[in-house]
């Protein structure tokens, strides 16, 4: 059914409808024969799908012979795969109007039966095929149309909009889903790591000896603890301003363990500023069990791990301060750094202390490498525990990390030789949605 | 009035913040006292009032978003440390927090640190896209690329602990260490200068809104 409407979405326009009332009826009448004949006439020359329904919506012009677009076809509605739920996948064939530039935009239109009243839930511009609905219901049925609409906009205000809508397609329900099985690669990957990692440290409780590089920022932890000895002079350890939150504040506060015990042993008074409460207890049970590794439970007082503040410059400030009025031998950095990096560090080597620091901010480590004697950079942070410690738990673990990195590294040569003669385009593997 | 007060005092720390480029003196000790409480305290109201009431007592009472009460249950055991008969019981919470974020971030990080970056590192070194016919990219690209796949070739092999860094393991090994310098170097200048524009909004600040020197 062909059917001709006019709307009222001009309000200075009323007289002018009320006066044209008339002759829409009259229209109404007519105008439902001479479309369907015209319209007929292009479906069999275009051998395209019929709108099931049209609407013609004129606001203050009528639209000139012709502007009735063709409807889209094969509209497909799924539950949107892979997601939590709460949303529905449609796609469907352009109108073949799109690319003469008949259409201006797609409606979505939804309701709860197939012949129910359809509410708009959004709209796309033209050349869309793909509209996902996020305002869906878990478990309720839904039918769904799309309206092809071409319109006319002047300074703003609608001049006349004409609408094909497509048959219903449904029903419909969304549902949420336990698995994103896009992310089936990532799983494959993880699986292999920890599997590398599961093996290695397996295989170093058996006693097996591995292998791990020379690190010359970490050989250097035992003389830097030690100057501080000789010079009787304080430690301190800065972790970052990341809360727990962050791996790089874990691996540092791991870090400190060894620092901490080693400073027990020489019985040095290490001093960790910290500028989140969550980092202040971690902090504090690490250094308290590296007291009591040392056997020296007695030594540790609960100042020695102290709250300054949340706020980053604030913290660099107090920090600065201590570092001048204290002057520490030895200044540890390991953990999450962004600005305050070089004001802390500059500070520390015009004291004239040795500083070791690590961090995973790319953009930090430059004013590091600049500032302090030794930087771990990146990874070197993360294997540092393993390093320090010689744990067969945590050195199977970093063994298993570089299994890891080797796989990479032949896929990567794999990956550009075949990419790059066109045999195989293996990029599309390591693609993450 | 209150604005040339504040004004006053927004020089009178700002110059007592530089002042430490002379040296460690009372002005800065007293500017660096004031900024470290000042912000711990406010720091302190803002966490309040957007943990405690804005997310833990709107969410439970008024939106009725109960799961919310466990994480207040973890926060009071962390408060158990207070108690020295019970302070154990503070580790759980930590153990908590600690195996939940590697667990959560181990997923995040490999598909963003990894798999996205093997991903933009595979690509046709000769042409602009898979399937494009060979040497079609200009010769600036084609370096370009090779200095891509090289650089994270060689970058990695650095970060190998498993192997002495010897022989031609050894030499890639340094090639990637220069090219992380190089790396450090380009990021260094940048950051400089981005460094530079917060002096000069402070330069601006004594010169301009405070001694009004500046138009």
């Amino acid at each position: 059914m062909i059917r001709l409407t006019i709307g009222n979405e001009n309000p200075g326009c009323e007289l002018f409808i009320i006066g044209t009332r008339g002759m829409v009826k009259l229209l109404n009448f007519i105008a439902p024969l001479l479309l369907c004949t015209v319209l007929a006439g292009f479906a069999v020359a275009q051998d395209v799908i019929l709108p099931s329904e049209t609407n013609i919506i004129d606001s203050a012009m009528v639209a000139p012979d012709g502007s009735l677009p063709l409807g889209i076809s094969n509209l497909i509605v799924r539950d949107n795969p892979n997601d939590d739920g709460n949303s529905i996948w449609l796609v469907w064939d352009k109108s073949p109007d799109d690319d003469l530039g008949k259409i201006t935009s797609y409606i979505i239109l939804r309701a709860e039966s197939r012949e129910g009243e359809y509410s708009r839930v959004g709209d796309v511009t033209s050349g869309t095929t793909e509209f996902f609905d996020n305002s869906a219901v878990d478990g309720v049925e839904y039918y769904y149309k799309i309206a092809a609409v071409n319109s006319l906009h002047d300074n703003g205000q609608l001049q006349w909009e004409m609408q094909a809508q497509s048959d219903p397609a449904g029903p419909v329900k969304s549902s949420a889903q336990w698995f994103d099985m896009r992310r089936f690669n990532v799983f494959i990957g993880v699986i292999f790591l920890c599997s590398a990692i599961l093996y290695f440290i397996s295989k170093a409780k058996t006693g097996k000896e591995l292998f791990i590089r020379k690190i010359a920022g970490l050989d250097s932890v035992d003389e830097a603890v030690g100057r501080a000895t000789e010079m009787g002079r304080k430690i301190f350890y800065v972790p970052g301003i990341s809360d727990m939150d962050n791996v790089q504040t874990i691996a540092g506060v791991t870090i400190l363990g060894r620092v901490a015990q080693l400073a027990a042993e020489y019985e040095t008074w290490i001093e960790v500023p910290v500028c989140k409460s969550l980092v202040m207890v971690t902090a504090k049970e690490i250094v308290k069990e590296a007291y009591v590794k040392a056997g020296r439970p007695d030594a540790f007082n609960d100042n020695q791990v102290h709250y300054l503040t949340d706020d980053q410059f604030g913290y660099a400030a107090a920090i600065d301060g201590m570092i001048v009025r204290e002057k520490p031998a030895t200044i540890f950095y390991m953990g999450s750094f962004y600005a305050e990096s070089l004001i802390m560090a500059e500070t520390g080597n015009a004291a004239g202390a040795i500083q070791i620091a690590g961090t995973g901010q790319a953009s930090q480590l430059p004013f590091f490498v600049a500032a302090c004697d030794y930087t771990l950079i990146g990874e070197e942070l993360f294997a540092a525990s393993a390093y320090l410690s010689k744990e067969p738990k945590l050195l199977g673990s970093l063994k298993g990390q570089d299994m890891g990195k080797a796989a990479i590294l032949i896929f990567i040569i794999l990956g550009l030789i075949l990419e790059s003669f066109n045999i195989f385009q293996m990029s599309n593997w390591f693609s993450v949605r | 009035m209150e604005q040339q007060i504040g004004l006053w005092v927004g020089a009178f720390l700002t110059m007592g913040i530089i002042s430490f480029l002379y040296k460690d003196n009372p002005w800065y000790k007293l500017t660096e006292a004031i900024f470290v409480g000042i912000s711990a305290g406010y720091w302190f109201v803002a966490l309040f009032w957007d943990n405690i009431v804005g997310k833990f007592w709107i969410g439970v009472f008024d939106r009725g978003d109960y799961y919310l009460l466990v994480g207040a249950v973890l926060g009071l055991l962390m408060l158990m440390r207070l108690a020295p008969k019970i302070g154990w019981i503070s580790r759980w919470p930590l153990s908590f927090v600690v195996g939940a974020i590697s667990g959560f971030y181990l997923l995040n990080y490999f598909s963003s640190n990894v798999m996205l970056q093997v991903q933009s590192t595979i690509m046709p070194l000769f042409s602009p896209q898979f399937n494009d016919p060979l040497f079609t990219s200009s010769a600036g690209n084609i370096i370009s690329n090779l200095f891509i796949a090289g650089g994270t070739f060689t970058g990695l092999v650095y970060f190998f602990f498993s192997k002495e860094h010897k022989g031609a393991f050894g030499g890639a090994a340094k090639i990637g260490i220069w090219v992380i310098m190089i790396t450090f170097g380009a990021s260094f200048g940048y950051t400089v200068m981005s460094r530079m524009s917060l002096l000069i909004g402070r330069m601006y600040f004594i010169f301009g809104e405070w001694l009004n020197l500046i138009g």
